[in-house]
């Protein structure tokens, strides 16, 4: 995967609106008008946030001349979310580690540490 | 690995923006003691490990504004990475702000963690905001050289536990 197509595809996902498309399109392809009308949003905002989609690579236009259905294309999304599993893996590991260590923290004091003593936060 | 017997957490981790990416987090515990296991070596020690494999023989905090920090980690393997900063904010316990930097870094220019704890009856929200130097800073953390961090080193890692295992 290139950097551009990279940046293209981060851009694009950063939008929640977006991100929605993404999902719908997950379930089924669908026309402009069909995914213009969970979001309340004009045709042509759709349209606009469909082009960002399209130039990331992940939404393509399907046969139908008519309806022109846009399409989920898996691929560069699957590129661009295997890192944020592998970054997922290390917190999702060490955030269990901490739960473990705040339980026994909770368990053994109602302080943390007693060791320091600081006068009073005051913001 | 024990996954299996893990309850499901509320981890989110996604991009925003174009120079971010965010993790958040719940904690069924108050700020102040999330912000004690970020902070005090003896905690962090115990928890910022990733998957099973890793140990933290070395880690110092100096916890004031300027004051450094640096965490090294050890693998069963024998590798070694290397990790620091240099506090910028610290609003304890509920804003924490510093500097991080790999010894081998993957990816140009330091990072800059933005950490906000939120307590809500009795639980803590974490929220992590990592700000790479530019968007093509955060788009190589997920390209080349990714191989040499720590992160991916877990997929090797796991594939190595798992033949361990199986003797």
């Amino acid at each position: 995967m290139s950097p551009e197509r990279l940046d293209a595809t981060f851009a694009a996902l950063a939008d929640p609106t977006r991100r929605a498309i993404l999902a719908r399109l997950a379930s089924g392809d669908a026309s402009v008008t069909e995914l213009a009308q969970p979001f309340e949003m004009s045709q042509p905002a759709i349209s606009k946030h469909l082009k960002i989609l399209e130039k990331a690579g992940l939404v393509s236009r399907g046969q139908d001349a008519q309806r022109r259905p846009r399409k989920l294309e898996a691929k560069p999304l699957a590129e661009a979310t295997e890192w944020l599993e592998r970054y997922r893996k290390f917190w999702e590991a060490s955030f269990s580690n901490l739960d473990d260590l705040l339980e026994e923290m909770k368990k053994s004091a109602k302080k943390p540490t007693p060791t320091k003593k600081k006068k009073g936060d005051s913001r | 690995m024990s996954e299996s017997n893990k309850k499901k957490s509320d981890l989110k981790i996604f991009p925003s923006g174009d120079q971010d990416v965010v993790v958040t987090r719940t904690f069924n515990a108050p700020a102040e003691f999330v912000f004690a296991a970020l902070t005090k070596p003896e905690l962090i020690k115990r928890w910022l490990l990733g998957p099973d494999g890793w140990t933290m023989p070395f880690c110092e905090v100096d916890l004031r504004v300027g004051g450094k920090y640096r965490y090294v980690w050890k693998n069963d393997d024998g590798r070694e990475m290397g990790m620091g900063g240099v506090y910028r904010e610290i609003a304890s316990p509920h804003r924490l702000v510093h500097t991080e930097l790999f010894d081998e870094a993957w990816y140009p220019g330091e990072c800059l963690i933005t950490t906000v704890l939120t307590e809500k009856d009795g639980k803590t929200l974490f929220t992590g905001t990592m700000h790479y130097v530019s968007k093509e800073a955060r788009e190589s953390t997920l390209t080349s050289g990714m191989e040499d961090g720590l992160i991916p080193s877990y997929d090797r890692l796991e594939a190595i536990v798992e033949e361990l295992k199986r003797g």
